[in-house]
Order: structure tokens, then C-alpha cells, then sequence
């Protein structure tokens, strides 16, 4: 997984190449919603920004912003989330909410040694 | 003087001493500059014979119509003995919103039921559990249309103007623009609306009947926003929904309205009801309480305010809405209402009000009384007159009788419902035939 | 399980009907109407009223029970109230009668207006706003106009301390404000630090709740109102909390430009199930001239007569007349003594339970309350388990209405008491005893608490399910 890196509001992102890539939430992210109820998603089509809200994810009594790791255009959601949100509480480092398209930064992005240090340090 | 305090002096006495708390203590945090130094400046409490007697005194300065003929948005319409009983209950009117599902299950299913009803009625796939009137359904379901790319939302000048102007407060600050479709012949004007709808518009708002009472071409105004890629919005009045075409049926995206007519008197403008009810794909952009069906942990049907990571108390200033509460209590009285008049029911009131107002209107032509649009009306109408519309206003009132509304300086817009007779109506036609001689 | 009144419905059921028509049926074509037959119920008038009976049995009232809610204020609703309100002089009339057949609704307008008036400290009042969020909402507007009137464009943020309720920070979105949280500080009150680095030119307004969501009175208003008008904003009350102070002290005097008040929290109209309430506004002179169409104007006491630069409408009419007649009657019951008879009593209730539960449920900020104070169960979940949730399920089945969970956001697992006056000293005594048998079955027997509730009509609910699969309304195949 030397491809997938993460941010300090607990989001993956997977580089499938150089201008490809996955977005997700983590494992902490979903245990800390709660069950998962609904996601607010963009559209394809949609731009990307890092570091900026590109959507929410509802559990009955809270709602999270969703931030991109890194800015591009949005080239798939996934589908599955609709009707089968609970697909994130049962396994959220497999399940990409977005595809998105661009010339990534990674510089800012932490690798999963850096995630698992943040992580506890308890934030 | 009533307080409805419980406690004696001498139990409160106790009470500080048992609890070893010194009464001196409770406002010691409020600074000696922010205290009253006075007594509140108000009458002394009255007994309940007084207050009774006060109240009455007011409520006599108020000319109570036996014959009400007008509308524009408040109606005076049957209102069943049961209906009125039975939501006088105390467990209905004392309850607080029902957070605790458990505790409530009566409350939330009575707005579940009327949720379904108002569903029924309009076509529609869901419905939330009211807003404060039909004014602000209006403006908050402009709201739900808007996006980044959509900011523009349509209003004919056939809507109610009290409705317009809301939708102009509440979206004032808001990326939304109110842009004005002109009419002809008291209707939407088609070439109006078709300069104004463009990829920038996110909806078009239609009443239906409009405050003019007159039909419009619901469906092919609705094609017209749709082919634009506009969402629509009809504001109909659900009364008349027991005999025309729902707004579904016509194309709309969202129904909103006035529910006053379900069951609510006219009550000098409020508490009224607002309902809102969309399809399947824009339940989620609601505003306001939804309740949803359920199972308990034994698996049986519950009910249980639900869609709630939608409202304020979670999204806060991300909320698409700040409204918190719904108008419960006015909610059941309409959803028992139409449990009490039924499809037969609905559509005889329906059918009692444009056979009578037709009827008025053919009382009132033999005086000289002409429509002043020449368009298909419902149970409202327009009419110019020989008189001036004061005048007319004037000369029913000296005889227990509220006329149309005057508009001018010779429209009268006439509302007739279930609660008139043609004695009524005859009597109307009497009093202004003496006029005229 | 209660049958919806859809499944008991029979199709040529008939409950009302109209006397037969008397004049010429007029009908319009198919195109016009609607072919198919709404479903809505058929039923019986007996059937309807045991229906509703029932669903009555499963609704619980302030007529019902104690009902300690934090923040809503539960206090009796008094029965006369409904007679007056009730008055076909009050409910018959239509909203747009000339206005010379409505003397008696302008003069109830302007009673309840002045009585407000004096209760606030304010100048004017609006009556129009329909809740506490509607009044919210119409008081920053009137913010927001007058610094545009001023030519003063700058300010597009509005300060909103982290403790307040919800509906603040959403209705400050709505009226186009940006929304910047202020901290509260280890008493619960504005952080006065942390509100001097926040306040600047840009900044529209403060909105506060004094006491606040916490019960306290933040003993530093004076110094925060006058930062506010120092760099040029105004400060905006809400009025959720007023019953703790009422002949005490009023807003007016703390220097806020504009208050909203909770006609169905402080002034005793019922809540309803969940409405209608009342929400009037109540502003300082500078404010007057932009009032909402649809107030009475307070000066030529008239509703046809609008304010000279209104903010628009914030609906239909002049607000939740009806229910406003309510709150008039309630404050003629109780005239200025009363209502400041029911402060002290709502302040005193709150101590005392306060005093008697605090050695097993801490409270969040040490030292007197007002007239609600908020605990913790935070102690209790990390020992037992157990949580402000499970303690509120439990307190179900011994007949009493749990108080406010989860609220405010800043202390956790927090459960928010409000007795309010109009309950007495066994009423507190009992609820209180029950609320320490409580605690003590969280450490001897927490499976109790896990179960509760156990003699209501349906056990604890699947939110979850009914948030990812909603269903809305009644179909013959989802109903089950």
C-alpha cells in the first residue's frame, strides 16, 4: 500500500498512477461516526480542491465533512454508497468513495507510518 | 394573581433548608447595574373571572361575518365537532416534540399519517412534518432548488403577493435571485416565461389556483422549466386537490401550499400550516421534521423522527434551514380532518365551493358585475363592478356579510366556500340590487 | 402495535358530510381534474375518535407528567388560555377584515406588545415571527439592514458562542452571515479573550443567551455588550432562557439591541407536539425602522401602516395570532409580580434538585444555577456503562420525562434539567429519588438500565434503519 497515503482528518487516498486516483475514509473515521446513515457526494464533472470539503457523511446524530487530499476533477462516485452506506462502517480502508483525474501534489499528504503516529497521539 | 406556582412559602422555606442552599445566592452573579431596581410596570394579576372578562371585552371589538366571502389565503371553511374535540386532547396539545420515540409514539405516528395524506392528496413520494405557513413553504422550498450553477427562481405576479415578498426576505441574502414572470389575463404570460428561463434557472414557482383564482396551465408551464432544466415548484391550495389534478400529476418537483383550509379557523392569520412534499430523489433537501417508519427492537412497527442530520441541531450553520420546529398540533388537526371529510368528503367540499362561487359570480353578472380576466376560475374570481369595491365592502358589511377583498378601486376578488348558502348568495345579490336602484 | 388509521379504513366509510349541494354542480373536464381517488382514510366517526384516543394514550403531556427538558421551558400550560384563544371573536376572524372591525385584535397586538415591552427592556416588538428560530432569523435580518442602511458593508461575520443552540449559527447562515464559534470559558461564559480577538470590524453581530445553555448568567455581560458596540456591532439576544429572570433583570438593561422570546417556553402557550410556538422580536429604537410588514406599528398602532425601510415579510399575515392571545391571557393571570414570582420559583426548583442530585451526578460548572443546570454522566459510562442516554430510557418507565440529552455539545454525555415553577416539592422529591435509584442500579444492576424501557408501548427504536431506508409515509406493502 506504498501507494496510499493519508490526512489529518482521516481520509485515504490511493494513486492508481500518476494521474489517477482513489478517495477514501479510514478505519478511524468510520468507527468514530458511528453507523453510517447517508453520503452527500459531488457529481462527476465536479472539481476537487485540497484541503477543501467535497462532500458530508450523516450518521443519525452527526455529519462529517468529507476533505480531499488533493485537488483534480471528480471522475466517478461510488455508486455502492447510495443505498448500502454501511459499506463504509464494514470496511472503509476497501471501499473508494471517489475517482478523481489531475497532476496530484503529494507534498502534505502523510504516509500511513506518519497516519498511525497521529493516530496515537489521540487526535 | 396566578402564577401557577405549587409551592407555599413555608414549603419553599423548607425546601432551601433541606437542600442547604441560601436564596441570596441564586442572582448574586447578576451585576448590581444589570438588576431591576423596580417592580415590572404591568397591571396586577387578575383573577380568572377578570381575565375572562378582559379577554371577552376584546375579543367583542372584533366584527364576527356570519357570511364569508373572502380568501386570499385565510378561508373560512366547515370544520367537523370531532375535529375540534379531539385535538383539544391534552396529551396533544401539552406534548413536547417527540425526541423520546418511545414516549410518542402516538404523537409521531399522527404526523406520520399526516405526512401520508398530504402524500396522497398531492402525488407525491414524501412530506415533511409542516412548516409555520404556506408563505415560507414557498421560500424555503425555492431553496431546496438552488445549486451553484442554478440561482434564479421564477415567481409569476399571479402568486400571492404576501408570498412573493416572503420568498424575496428569505432569500435576500442567499446566491438565489427572485426574478418577476409577468401575466395576461390574470395567468402566467407563457412569452414572459419563456425570455426568462434559462440554464441559470433553478426554479419556477406556479400557484395553483393562483390569487387570482384563476387555472393555470400547470403541465405546460411545467414542460416549459423542465425542457430549461428548471426544477417546479406549485403552491396549491389542498383543498381543491379533492377534485383537480395533483401537482405531481402536473409536473411538479415539490408541493408546497396553506394548509389553513385543513380543518384550521381562520384565526386572524395564524397558527397556520405550511406543508411541503417532494419526490423520492429530493427528500433529503427538505428542510424541517420528517418522521419515518421503523421497527422497535423487537421487531415491531415504530415510528421515529428520522432524516434529522439534515436540520440545525446537527448541521448548524451548515443546515440548509435554521427552522427547528413544525406546526404539530396544526398538523394533526389537518391530518384528522381529512381522516373526517375522506376522498368523498374532500371532493364534496371542493365541489360545494366552485359550484357556489360560480354561482355568485352568475348572481353578480346580472348587476352588472364583470370577471376581470377571462380565464377559468375555481371557487376565487376576480369581478369589476358598478360600484366601488369600498362600496360594496360597505354596504354587505352593515349587513353581517365580509365581502371579496377589494383590490382597487373596483376589484373584488370574491372567495365562496362550503359555508355559504344560496340563500346566502341571494341575500348578497339582494343587498347590492338595492344599492344600484 | 397501534394500526394506522389507514388499515382501518373501509372503502364507503363516511365520518363528515356536507348538507346536499344547492346550487347548479358545476364540473370541469377531465384534463383539469384528477382521475384517481386520493387515499386518504375512510372511516367512521367512532372509529376516527378511538383512533385518535388511542394514539392520545401514547403521547405524553406536561398534563401527563413532570417534563424536566432542559431549554423548553415545560411549565404548565394554564387551561384558560385555551378559553380565550378560543373565542370566536379571536379565531373567527379573517386576517384581512377592514381594519376597523378588528379593534380588538389590534389592541391584544398591541398588549401583548407593550407587556413585552417592559418585560425586555425593549423598544418595540414584532409579533409576526412564528418559533424561536423564525424570530431568530427575523432578528438578523433587522442586523444585517441596518448595517447596510449605515453604508457599513463590511461586516459579514456573525460571533455565535460554542455552547448555543443550533438553530443560532444556522439562521446567521440564512440571513448571509459567515459563522465564527466564540469558546466558552472554564465558568461556561464568553471567553471575554477569546471574544476581543474575534471582534473587529467585519464582525455584524454577537449572539448570546444570558443565562446560557448551561443555566449560568455570565456575570460579564456588560463588559461583552459594550465590546460589541465598541467595534461596532450589535448584539442579539436569544430569549430561550428568559423564565430564570423575569422582573430580575432584562436584556434591554444588559445592553442587546434585539431579543427573540419563546412564547411557548417563558409565556406558558403549550408546545403542541412539537408547534406551533411564537417567536416576537423585540428591538431597541434603532431597529425600529426595519421591522417586518405584518408587525403593528408602534406608533400609529395600526397593521396596515409598515415600518419605513421593512426587511420584507417573514411570512404569510402577522404571525401565530391565536397563540399569542395565550401568552396575553398568561401574562394578565400573572401581571409583574407573578411573572417574577415564577423566575424565582423556576431558579429555586433548579437549585434544589440541583443540591440533592449533584453528589451523585456532577455538574458541569460548580455554583449556583439558574433555572436549569446541565450534569454529566461522563463518570457514570466510564464505570458502568451507562449513559446520559440509558439514564434518560431508564427514567421512562418510572412515568417521568426524561430531561434534555446530549445538550449542550460542550460537555459530554450531558443530561440538561429545567423543573420550571409550576411543580412542587413531592413532584421534585420523587424525581429526584428516582434519578439516584437510578444511579445506584448502574453499578449493582446496569442490565435494568440496558433494557429500559420496558412499560412503553414499543421497545428502544432502530434509528439506523429508519435513517438508511426511510420511510415516509403509509403504503399497503410497507406498512408490515
Amino acid at each position: 500500500m506504498e501507494n496510499t497515503f493519508f490526512t489529518a482528518s482521516h481520509e485515504w487516498v490511493k494513486f492508481l498512477d500518476d494521474n489517477h486516483a482513489e478517495v477514501g475514509i479510514t478505519d478511524y473515521a468510520q468507527h468514530a461516526l458511528g453507523d453510517i446513515v447517508y453520503v452527500n457526494l459531488p457529481e462527476a464533472g465536479d472539481k476537487v480542491m485540497e484541503a477543501s470539503r467535497f462532500g458530508d457523511v450523516e450518521s443519525v446524530k452527526a455529519v462529517s465533512d468529507l476533505i480531499s487530499p488533493i485537488s483534480g476533477t471528480v471522475v466517478e462516485t461510488n455508486d455502492v454508497l447510495v443505498n448500502t452506506p454501511e459499506k463504509l462502517n464494514e470496511d472503509a480502508m476497501g471501499t473508494w468513495i471517489l475517482k478523481v483525474e489531475g497532476n496530484f501534489d503529494r507534498t502534505g499528504l502523510l504516509t500511513k507510518k506518519q497516519y498511525e503516529t497521529l493516530l496515537a497521539q489521540g487526535h | 394573581m396566578a402564577s401557577y406556582v405549587v409551592n407555599t412559602k413555608e414549603q419553599r422555606e423548607k425546601m432551601l433548608a433541606e437542600a442547604g442552599i441560601d436564596e441570596q445566592s441564586f442572582y448574586a452573579s447578576i451585576p448590581q447595574d444589570v438588576k431591576l431596581q423596580r417592580p415590572l410596570n404591568l397591571p396586577k394579576g387578575k383573577s380568572e373571572l377578570e381575565v375572562l372578562r378582559h379577554m371577552k371585552h376584546l375579543a367583542s371589538l372584533n366584527t364576527v361575518y356570519d357570511v364569508v366571502l373572502r380568501g386570499a389565503g385565510s378561508e373560512s371553511h366547515f370544520i367537523p365537532a370531532v375535529v375540534r374535540q379531539l385535538s383539544a386532547r391534552e396529551e396533544f396539545v401539552t406534548a413536547y416534540t417527540p425526541y423520546q420515540a418511545e414516549l410518542s409514539q402516538g404523537i409521531l405516528q399522527s404526523i406520520f399519517e399526516y405526512q401520508s395524506s398530504i402524500c396522497a392528496i398531492t402525488g407525491m413520494d414524501a412530506c415533511n412534518a409542516s412548516v409555520y405557513d404556506g408563505a415560507s413553504a414557498v421560500a424555503e422550498a425555492v431553496n431546496m432548488t438552488g445549486d451553484r450553477k442554478r440561482t434564479v427562481a421564477l415567481l409569476p405576479k399571479s402568486i400571492h403577493p404576501e408570498t412573493l415578498e416572503t420568498v424575496k426576505t428569505y432569500t435576500q441574502w442567499l446566491p438565489i435571485t427572485v426574478k418577476e414572470v409577468e401575466i395576461k389575463d390574470g395567468k402566467v404570460d407563457v412569452e414572459s416565461l419563456k425570455s426568462l428561463l434559462t440554464q441559470e434557472t433553478a426554479c419556477l414557482v406556479l400557484q395553483q389556483p393562483n390569487y387570482f383564482g384563476i387555472l393555470e396551465d400547470v403541465e405546460g408551464l411545467a414542460k416549459l422549466a423542465h425542457e430549461a432544466g428548471a426544477k417546479v415548484i406549485v403552491s396549491a391550495n389542498p383543498m381543491t386537490l379533492g377534485v383537480l389534478k395533483t401537482p405531481r400529476e402536473q409536473g411538479a418537483d415539490i408541493a408546497v401550499g396553506e394548509a389553513q383550509p385543513l380543518g384550521l379557523p381562520m384565526s386572524f392569520g395564524g397558527p397556520y400550516l405550511g406543508y411541503m412534499a417532494t419526490t423520492t430523489d429530493m427528500v433529503r433537501r427538505l428542510p424541517g421534521r420528517i418522521v419515518g417508519q421503523t421497527k422497535d427492537l423487537d421487531g415491531k412497527r415504530a415510528f421515529v423522527l428520522t432524516l434529522q442530520a439534515r436540520e440545525q441541531h446537527i448541521r448548524r450553520e451548515k443546515a440548509s434551514s435554521s427552522i427547528c420546529s413544525n406546526q404539530a398540533h396544526c398538523a394533526l388537526t389537518a391530518g384528522m380532518y381529512l381522516a373526517a371529510m375522506g376522498p368523498q368528503g374532500l371532493k364534496d367540499v371542493a365541489t360545494h365551493c366552485t359550484s357556489k362561487a360560480h354561482y355568485l359570480f352568475n348572481q353578480l353578472s346580472t348587476l352588472g358585475f364583470k370577471l376581470r380576466y377571462d380565464s377559468s376560475f375555481f371557487h376565487e374570481f376576480v369581478t369589476d363592478g358598478p360600484l366601488s369595491s369600498h362600496k360594496v365592502e360597505d354596504v354587505l358589511s352593515s349587513h353581517g356579510i365580509l365581502s371579496g377583498l377589494p383590490l382597487d378601486e373596483t376589484g373584488i376578488l370574491w372567495c365562496v366556500t362550503e359555508t355559504s348558502t344560496k340563500n346566502d348568495l341571494d341575500r348578497v345579490v339582494s343587498i347590492l340590487k338595492e344599492v344600484l336602484a | 402495535m397501534s394500526k394506522l388509521i389507514f388499515e382501518l379504513s373501509s372503502v364507503g366509510r363516511r365520518c363528515s358530510e356536507l348538507p346536499p349541494l344547492d346550487v347548479e354542480l358545476i364540473e370541469f373536464d377531465e384534463a383539469l381534474t384528477r382521475q384517481s381517488t386520493p387515499s386518504i382514510p375512510e372511516v367512521a366517526e367512532v372509529d376516527l375518535v378511538r383512533h385518535y384516543m388511542e394514539l392520545s394514550r401514547q403521547a405524553f403531556g406536561v398534563d401527563n407528567g413532570f417534563y424536566p427538558l432542559g431549554s423548553c421551558t415545560m411549565k404548565y400550560n394554564p387551561k384558560i388560555n385555551e378559553e380565550t384563544s378560543s373565542l370566536a371573536g379571536f379565531a373567527q376572524i379573517h386576517p384581512l377584515q377592514p381594519e376597523s372591525t378588528v379593534n380588538g385584535a389590534l389592541q391584544s397586538m398591541d398588549e401583548l406588545s407593550s407587556a413585552l415591552c417592559e418585560v425586555t427592556g425593549m423598544d418595540a416588538f414584532t409579533l409576526q415571527p412564528s418559533a424561536g428560530a423564525h424570530g431568530e432569523f427575523t432578528g438578523l435580518l433587522l442586523i444585517h439592514a441596518y448595517h447596510q442602511h449605515r453604508n457599513d458593508l463590511k461586516r459579514t461575520k456573525v460571533l455565535v458562542p460554542d455552547s448555543a443552540h443550533g438553530t443560532n449559527p444556522a439562521s446567521a447562515a440564512m440571513a448571509g452571515y459567515s459563522v465564527i464559534s466564540v469558546p466558552s470559558n472554564d465558568k461556561g461564559g464568553v471567553d471575554v479573550d477569546a471574544l476581543k480577538s474575534a471582534l473587529s470590524d467585519e464582525v455584524a453581530a454577537l449572539m448570546l443567551t444570558n443565562p446560557n445553555t448551561l443555566g449560568l448568567f455570565d456575570p460579564n455581560i456588560l463588559e461583552i455588550s459594550r465590546l460589541v458596540h465598541e467595534a461596532g456591532g450589535l448584539v442579539y439576544y436569544d430569549g430561550a432562557n428568559l423564565n430564570a429572570i423575569m422582573g430580575i433583570a432584562r436584556p434591554g438593561d444588559m445592553g442587546f439591541d434585539v431579543v427573540h422570546l419563546n412564547l411557548h417556553k417563558t409565556f406558558s402557550t403549550p408546545h403542541g407536539g412539537g408547534g406551533p410556538g411564537s417567536g416576537p422580536v423585540g428591538v431597541k429604537s434603532c431597529l425600529i425602522p426595519f421591522l417586518p410588514k405584518g408587525t403593528l406599528h408602534p406608533t400609529e398602532k395600526k397593521l396596515t401602516v409598515s415600518s419605513e425601510f421593512p426587511i420584507g415579510r417573514m411570512r404569510s399575515f402577522y404571525g401565530n395570532f391565536l397563540t399569542n392571545i395565550r401568552a396575553l391571557t398568561y401574562i394578565l393571570s400573572l401581571g409583574g409580580e407573578g411573572l417574577k414570582e415564577a423566575s424565582e420559583n423556576a431558579v429555586l426548583n433548579a437549585n434544589y434538585m440541583m443540591a440533592k442530585l449533584s453528589d451523585l451526578y456532577p455538574v458541569a460548572y460548580v455554583g449556583p444555577c439558574m433555572h436549569e443546570f446541565v450534569v454529566s454522566c461522563q463518570k457514570l459510562k466510564d464505570e458502568t456503562g451507562i449513559t446520559a442516554k440509558d439514564v434518560s430510557k431508564a427514567l421512562l418507565d418510572y412515568g417521568i420525562h426524561p430531561p434534555t440529552m446530549y445538550f449542550p455539545n460542550i460537555v459530554h454525555e450531558a443530561l440538561m434539567i429545567e423543573p420550571t415553577e409550576t411543580e412542587s416539592k413531592e413532584t421534585l422529591d420523587r424525581a429526584i429519588d428516582v434519578l439516584r435509584e437510578i444511579h445506584a442500579l448502574a453499578y449493582s444492576n446496569p442490565q435494568v438500565l440496558l433494557d429500559a424501557p420496558k412499560t412503553m408501548p414499543i421497545k428502544r427504536v432502530d434509528d439506523v434503519l429508519a435513517a438508511r431506508h426511510p420511510i415516509l409515509k403509509y403504503t399497503p406493502e410497507g406498512a408490515q
